[in-house]
């Protein structure tokens, strides 16, 4: 017999012929009540509190606050040729002289200083950016490797809570939460932040 | 109302103390105290050693001896507690359907002493008069499967004369376990030493609970380290009137009122 | 340190003893002889030892209480948390209930999206896979993701003896690799080391190590970066675990902190991912449940900074060949027990080691399998069968601060009741103690008797020769007592004794 017929046997033995009928209760919060100018404000609190820097602007001053936010993470004076950034990303959100993704092997992305990219969704309550692998977001790699990670989120995008933001979002994406820079509790249950993913997030929420 | 008082088998025959301050406290509030005489043991310690087969006669004898009570109360928690969550459940696993049924209706009408008190009487000023610095340890049982809560903290502050001071850590378990205690004996201490030093913390006179078992593991302690700290059970506490401080307690108080 | 930790090393198998043993459904717990769910000794001995290990006590209390208020805050923070746990719990038994049925979907999806999923029916079947998968790549060096499966069945030390060196790549993880230590924490595997042991093992093995590196965790954490970066970039295949898999979308999940994950989850072409079969949830939708209860739960964060779902493989992004290796080694044998099967629910997030008092002295180390403290005092014996770790049940003053811990509420304290009883009964010869429980079985369920036997008892006070406490020096089983605590005296009579001679027979 093979493993996997044996192993799905040894589970109906184990179960038996009387199987129990569970009802599954979802009476916790499907939804998030609060405004959504509060909702905005709770997002940028949580992410501010898992140290991501938080820049707001209007529609029109996307590429001038993701200068400014690249200053923030790199420092001013940083070369737009060491920015990668995420094919779908609007040129209107893009500082000049940055540099699309081309595909190359994943492990050269490495060398890039930074990256900017879009996001599928974010969680307010949690302070998560999700990436899907799509255009805006990019390949899983491109925001991986470069220290420093720019994320442009509109309003459109922020929704309250865990359940609200699952729908939205393609289960058999490549998918990345992120919240927060890297971080790590493994000494002493200290949070540190910054190990092996960028060490600084910089999100850039617009509207 | 007539009240059936389960002394439990620890209190009985060790600290009988506890189960004589509960019932003059229970007729002093104007209730009469029935102690059923064919009273043993709850069957929780051996339940809970992996002797669920011998607690069957156990708990079959406890049932007989209460049937027929309008209400059950003891003074300790953790009893309280394995007659609601242990004692239905080995009669089942048996065979003892018909039982078990008893069993949970019994169950349905036996109460933790504070929670009789609170919740049942709607007392929490029982009159009790006790001059002392108190702290409280919330017992396990007490906390977590029974959920009494503050009532025993609600019933203290309305004691005249008591000073109550906040145990740190209050919410950490003593260590003793039952039969974990002797069977894991050196981790038991550990836990036991950190319990000690918190209540010492406090200079509190007394350390009381609702759990004769735990307060034997943590008086046990203290008494050998002669700190001079003793440890009550609630129910001598509430018992106490200025006519009979501390009713035949083993120890006098460590610091005269 | 004043002691080495101890390596949960596998007791030799003696000639002719079975490599495993059978449920009583005939279904096979975890073998003897590989991976790590034995200890070499009982718990009270292991644990005699830990408790004298002062710098470990200090290193323990200081991290468990770290983590229990950053968790007793984020759970604050969520108004509907009991609703959460009761809908986790829920899913779970709703999964297992249909264990079967979910894991074939899950297979059929995986397929369906370039994934290749292998059965093992145990430890040694799971790594001759894994060994066999990596083999095929031409690698002999591959990088891990922390997995507590790969940690069960030992793969690493499978893998080593078929010439491959593993990496493990988690912080926590690479300071017990490199310290040549054990796990000793389901989330932070060397939570029994403090920053300036850390620092000693880094200075030690790191190859090129900064030698003024400080103690700062901070310097700690980059200086594991740069020893990983080149890992990394280089590695052809990852292993990882697995925290869930949806059955109807065959997508599976990676929660983590470091991006340790993210890096060998998307650089190596091949991906190897091993995962026990109950870590399965039937939809996508549960997810909405899960991610909200386990960073909570284990780190004490709202959420963790990575969270990876993949399913299959996509092209042109992470690796482009997946296999998926479903673990049985003892799990179904588990699932057969109606009462102690609820341990399968566990989703590793370590609230119940952080807030046992049991686990906060003793450390993990004590309880000789990868899965210490409360919950692995439940799962480890029913994995192995409850003989190979019989004194695990007892390691536990049954407080219940796991079960209220719990984010999907397992009731840890009863499935430890039951796995005594378990034990007791399958004892071919009578002990002393249980010779003692009878007797006294008999005395508590006939009041005469009892009477009598309460009689006997309070003869003990001559002991005590009219002092309060009993002597110190008594022999044992009340010796373990009575080392550390005093004994009243009892009294004269009873209470039920003198109740009926003061009112007479009025009851």
């Amino acid at each position: 017999m093979s493993a996997r017929e044996d192993v799905l046997g040894r589970i109906r033995t184990a179960l038996g012929e009387r199987r129990p009928d569970v009802v599954v209760p979802r009476d916790y919060r499907a939804t998030d009540d609060r405004p959504a100018a509060q909702r905005l404000d709770v997002l940028v609190d949580r992410l501010e509190d898992y140290k991501a820097s938080v820049l707001r602007c209007g529609p029109d001053e996307v590429a001038a606050t993701v200068a400014a936010a690249l200053d923030t993470g790199l420092g001013a004076g940083w070369q737009p040729a060491s920015v990668v950034v995420a094919p779908g990303v609007p040129a209107g959100w893009r500082p000049e002289g940055t540099s699309e993704d081309d595909g190359r092997p994943a492990v050269d992305l490495a060398a890039f200083a930074a990256t900017l990219t879009g996001v599928a969704v974010a969680i307010a309550e949690t302070g998560t950016l999700v990436l899907d692998g799509g255009p805006l977001s990019g390949r899983r790699a491109v925001s991986l490797l470069p220290d420093c990670l720019v994320c442009v989120v509109e309003t459109g995008q922020v929704v309250g809570s865990v359940p609200e933001a699952l729908p939205r979002l393609d289960p058999n994406a490549p998918l990345t939460m992120v919240s927060g820079p890297s971080a790590t509790s493994d000494i002493e249950l200290q949070r540190v932040e910054g190990v092996h993913g960028p060490r600084t997030l910089v999100v850039v929420l617009v509207g | 109302m007539r009240v059936a008082l389960f002394a439990t088998c620890l209190v009985d025959t060790v600290v009988p103390q506890v189960a004589m301050a509960t019932a003059r406290l229970l007729e002093r509030l104007g209730h009469e105290v029935v102690v059923p005489p064919g009273q043993a043991c709850c069957g929780q310690m051996h339940v809970n050693t992996g002797y669920r087969r011998e607690a069957v006669p156990i708990v079959a004898n406890h049932v007989r001896a209460f049937a027929g009570a309008e209400a059950v109360v003891s003074p300790s928690g953790s009893c309280v507690a394995s007659i609601h969550h242990q004692q239905a459940l080995v009669l089942r696993r048996a065979g003892e359907d018909g039982l078990a049924a008893e069993a949970e209706a019994l169950a349905g009408r036996t109460y933790e002493l504070s929670q009789f008190l609170v919740d049942v009487l709607g007392v929490t000023d029982v009159g009790a008069y006790y001059p002392h610095r108190v702290t409280y340890h919330p017992t396990c049982h007490s906390l977590r499967l029974l959920r009494v809560g503050d009532r025993p903290l609600q019933l203290l502050r309305a004691v005249r004369g008591l000073t109550l001071v906040e145990l740190p850590a209050a919410e950490q378990c003593c260590g003793f376990g039952g039969t974990f205690s002797v069977k894991n004996a050196d981790t038991s201490t550990a836990m036991l030493t950190d319990k000690m030093a918190n209540v010492l913390s406090t200079h509190a006179e007394v350390c009381t609970a609702g759990d004769a078992s735990c307060l034997m593991h943590i008086g046990g302690g203290l008494s050998r380290l002669r700190s001079g700290t003793r440890t009550v059970h609630l129910a001598e506490i509430l018992a106490s009137t200025e006519d009979a401080v501390t009713p035949r307690q083993t120890t006098e108080p460590a610091v005269p009122a | 340190m004043t002691t080495t930790p101890v390596r949960p090393g596998e007791t030799p198998l003696a000639p002719g003893a079975p490599r495993s043993g059978t449920t009583f459904l005939g279904l096979p717990t975890a073998p003897r002889g590989v991976g790590h769910l034995r200890g070499d000794r009982p718990f009270p001995e292991a644990a005699r030892d830990a408790l004298r290990d002062g710098q470990l006590r200090a290193n323990l209390g200081h991290a468990t209480s770290t983590i229990r208020a950053k968790r007793a805050k984020v759970v604050g923070e969520v108004p509907d948390w009991e609703q959460l746990r009761q809908a986790g719990k829920a899913l779970k038994a709703s999964t297992m209930a249909r264990l079967d049925e979910h894991l074939v979907e899950l297979e059929r999806q995986v397929a369906a999206r370039g994934g290749t999923v292998h059965w093992a029916r145990d430890a040694d079947e799971a790594n001759a896979i894994v060994t066999r998968l990596v083999q095929a790549t031409g690698a002999d060096e591959v990088v891990k993701v922390k997995s507590m499966a790969t940690q069960e069945i030992g793969l690493n030390e499978a893998l080593e003896s078929a010439g491959i060196t593993a990496h493990e790549t988690d912080l926590a993880e690479l300071i017990v690799q490199l310290g040549d230590d054990a796990p000793s924490h389901i989330l932070v595997p060397a939570i029994h080391k403090n920053r300036a042991e850390i620092r000693e093992i880094f200075l030690r093995t790191m190859p090129g190590v900064d030698p003024e590196l400080t103690d700062e965790p901070r310097r700690l954490a980059m200086a594991a970066r740069k020893h990983l970066r080149e890992r990394f970039l280089r590695a052809r295949v990852a292993i990882s675990g697995a925290n869930f898999a949806v059955a109807e979308t065959g997508t599976l999940a990676v929660v983590e902190s470091e991006g340790n994950g993210r890096m060998c989850l998307t650089l190596p072409q091949t991906l190897i991912t091993v995962m026990g079969i109950e870590k399965l949830v039937p939809t996508w939708r549960d997810l909405e449940v899960f991610l909200q209860l386990l960073p909570r739960s284990s780190t004490g964060e709202r959420m963790n900074p990575y969270t990876s779902m993949w399913s299959g493989v996509t092209p042109g992004d992470g690796p482009q060949e997946f296999h998926l290796v479903l673990l049985d080694n003892g799990r179904t044998a588990v699932l057969a027990d109606e009462v102690g099967r609820e341990a399968l629910h566990c989703i590793r997030c370590s609230a119940c080691l952080n807030v046992c008092p049991v686990y906060e002295r003793t450390g993990g180390h004590s309880y000789g399998s990868v899965y210490p403290g409360p919950i692995g005092a439940v799962l480890s014996p029913q994995l192995t069968g409850v003989e190979d770790n019989a004194s695990l049940p007892y390691a536990s003053s049954l407080c219940g601060a796991c079960y209220d811990a719990c984010p999907v509420a397992i009731d840890i304290p009863s499935i430890l009741v039951h796995l005594r009883a378990e034990h007791v009964e399958a004892q071919q010869r009578t002990t002393p103690e249980a010779a003692a429980f009878r007797l006294l079985s008999r005395a508590m369920s006939n009041p005469r008797l009892w009477h009598l036997t309460q009689r006997a008892a309070s003869l003990g006070r001559f002991l005590a020769r009219g002092k309060p406490t009993m002597p110190a020096a008594l022999p044992p089983p009340a010796s373990a007592w009575t080392r550390s605590r005093d004994l009243p005296a009892p009294p004269r009579e009873t209470f039920v004794q003198q109740w009926t001679r003061e009112r007479g027979g009025r009851s």
